[in-house]
């Protein structure tokens, strides 16, 4: 056991399976640098600097994993990978359905995501929502240090694509890389339980598709992933004070849902409040609701999601993203305690 | 105008360190003799598509130091109202967009240059990106379509050989120049820092493209005097080499020592891959030897008193304009 950085648990599970699998690539655009001790540790036939040509590393690392490698294939932040989204819904996604199950992909698609720390509309998008929709691909968020060893595991693991999206907000790398710059005088809202905690000597894989209780309670269900799930914690505590119970699920995965455990809790509950960072329209709050109806139950529901282009002006944008103040107004509207 | 460009941005690096401006902020420092030689070729009607640098081409348009400041610091009467931040500045009135993606600027300059033939006959649109973007898809698409579409672009690469902490030449096959050349587009490199020869080069394509509605290319060599944005940990290990390098010394030898993991002579070749960036950076004097400032500044046929006489005369604008976007 020991206190890690949510990079810090990313890079030791990934030097664990690099160690043990030669055929582990990585591959992206600065990634010698980025992954700097990997880069020393494994050689620069291990980590591949790529130019910015993101469809054709992406597409090439698929074909290359259907030739018997597996590569983590890093597209910086996510906002990126739209200039690859051929690779990732035409073939990525379906050569598994199209070969008759005979061919697979196992490729992991690493990215940062999430907003938070005022860079503007096109760097700060979750995107998991977007990406969940194509059948295929597995997308996974962690939320704290363990989860994101024991996911990444699994992602590499794992015999067909999944992305695996990082946010910054957890991952000091990134955010000193886009956030801090070195400075002292900018300050970000850091959940400090997801950017830093215990991770145990040889971390377990966390299944894809298996959610986690953080909280209980009797009153409502609230249902995030990403630092969402943190926003949700923190509202919590506020509403505990007035008397209103909150039972958290962590997602941890986008795709595979865990469909049991939300419906679980929602049963119990009777209430349900999806938090989302993602786009609020067509995205995993809905889903989430749809879900719940088709298990034929039911429940108050409401969500908390970015509904625009996220702001770059920061004030603004903690406004657009979901915020510990927004959770608690829908959750006092949905039990009843509203304007008390 | 590149003093100006310089001073103004010199005054957002400020601010940026204050913690007023949030995220990232990738400044026009080096590029300003590139802007600066082809803006004076433009005119009324003519079309930018910008990358995520586009500070010096916007103010050596035109657009209001005030708006650009009040859109950095996000406030509601900005440029863009506070909403798109420095990597996606617009304005309409100067048929002027920016993109954070690379090589957007690309199909952002056709699409210009497109509707100039049917609404603007004789104008053009210059598309501004670094080298790096070359390998980008669309940007390749892009110079074709150009080429099959007859469209008026003056494609300008701004080139100072590094794709963030990547040495672009390390991951392009073949020389720029010729890769454009073989779409059928004329175009030639030159020095960037110089605004002469930018001028001169620039006045002879952007004629031509108007002349013939073909497009065509300049490569600029150039330097980026903060790295790629604000806080470069290339840059600071270079102007901070003990304090950077005591930060990342200690897990980088426990991993090169690890017992496991790649062969001696493959971790031999990384490192020294690792070290010959870093040692790259922490040679500034050959950035300063590529500043147009200072290059601009020692050919300028003006007399000390003069160029002071400018400076003041820019600082108490910028300043002016600095109070006025704080207020």
């Amino acid at each position: 056991m020991g206190q890690k950085s949510f990079t810090q648990a990313i890079e030791d599970a990934v030097a664990a399976a690099m160690k043990k699998d030669p055929r582990i690539i990585i591959m992206g655009e600065d990634v010698q640098l980025i992954r700097l001790n990997l880069t020393a540790r494994f050689g620069t036939d291990r980590v591949l600097a790529a130019p910015i040509s993101e469809a054709a590393f992406l597409g090439a690392a698929i074909h290359a994993a259907m030739a018997g490698m597996r590569p983590i294939a890093e597209i910086m932040i996510v906002d990126f990978i739209a200039v690859a989204m051929d690779a990732l819904l035409n073939h990525a996604a379906k050569i598994s359905y199209f070969s008759g199950d005979r061919w697979h992909v196992p490729l992991v698609i690493r990215a940062a995501c999430g907003g938070g720390y005022g860079d503007g509309g096109q760097h700060m998008q979750s995107l998991w929502g977007w990406l969940a929709h194509i059948p295929g691909i597995s997308v996974v968020v962690p939320s704290n240090p363990e989860d994101a060893a024991g996911l990444m595991l699994s992602a590499i693991d794992h015999d067909d694509p999944v992305v695996y999206l990082e946010h910054k907000l957890l991952a000091d790398y990134w955010l000193e890389f886009m956030g801090k710059g070195g400075r002292s005088t900018v300050q970000y809202d850091v959940p400090e339980k997801g950017a830093f905690g215990t991770v145990s000597g040889s971390p377990e894989k966390v299944p894809l598709g298996k959610a986690r209780l953080t909280r209980n309670g009797s009153d409502l269900t609230i249902v995030s992933v990403g630092v969402g799930v943190h926003r949700a914690e923190e509202a919590a505590m506020i509403l505990s004070a007035e008397s209103v119970e909150c039972e958290i699920i962590d997602l941890r995965s986008v795709v595979p849902l865990d469909e049991k455990m939300i419906c679980e809790s929602v049963k119990k509950t009777g209430r349900l409040l999806v938090v989302d960072e993602d786009y609020l329209r067509f995205g995993l709050t809905g889903e989430i609701a749809a879900v719940c109806l088709e298990y034929g139950m039911h429940f108050q529901y409401d969500r908390v999601a970015t509904e625009t282009t996220i702001p770059y002006d920061h004030r603004r944008e903690l406004e657009t993203l979901p915020n510990p103040e927004r959770i608690c107004r829908a959750a006092r509207k949905l039990t009843g305690i509203d304007g008390v | 105008m590149i003093y100006r460009s310089r001073y103004f941005e010199l005054v957002v690096a400020d601010l940026w360190q204050q913690g007023l401006i949030s995220g990232e902020m990738h400044l026009s420092m080096g590029e300003e003799a590139i802007c600066a030689g082809i803006n004076d070729h433009l005119k009324e009607g003519d079309a930018l598509a910008l990358d995520h640098r586009g500070t010096a081409p916007l103010l050596m348009r035109g657009v209001e130091p005030v708006s650009l400041l009040k859109e950095f610091l996000g406030k509601p009467d900005g440029l863009c109202r506070g909403q798109g931040g420095h990597m996606h500045l617009f304005e309409p009135g100067l048929l002027t967009a920016s993109s954070g993606i690379v090589g957007a600027a690309g199909p952002a300059a056709a699409g210009f240059a497109l509707a100039s033939k049917y609404l603007r006959k004789g104008n053009i649109a210059v598309s501004y990106f670094g080298e790096g973007a070359v390998n980008q898809g669309m940007l390749m698409e892009s110079f074709n379509l150009a080429v099959a579409w007859r469209l008026p672009v003056l494609f300008v690469c701004k080139d100072n050989r590094w794709s963030i902490t990547t040495e672009s030449e390390s991951v392009t096959g073949g020389k720029i120049i010729d890769r454009v050349r073989s779409f059928g587009i004329s175009g030639e490199v030159i020095d960037g820092s110089s605004v002469a020869e930018v001028w001169e080069s620039a006045g002879k394509a952007i004629d031509q493209i108007r002349r013939r509605n073909v497009p065509a290319f300049i490569q600029a060599r150039c330097v980026h005097l903060e790295g790629h944005f604000l806080g470069d940990p290339l840059i600071e290990i270079g102007r901070k080499p003990l304090k950077k390098i005591k930060h990342l010394g200690g897990p980088l030898i426990k991993s090169v020592l690890n017992p496991t993991g790649g062969k001696v002579k493959d971790r031999y070749i990384a490192i020294q891959a690792l070290g010959s960036v870093m040692i790259e950076h922490m040679r500034p004097n050959v950035l300063s030897k590529m500043d147009p400032v200072k290059i601009l500044k020692e050919k300028l046929s003006l007399t000390m008193s003069d160029i002071r006489t400018m400076e003041d005369e820019i600082k108490k604008e910028i300043d002016a304009a600095v109070a006025r976007a704080t207020a």
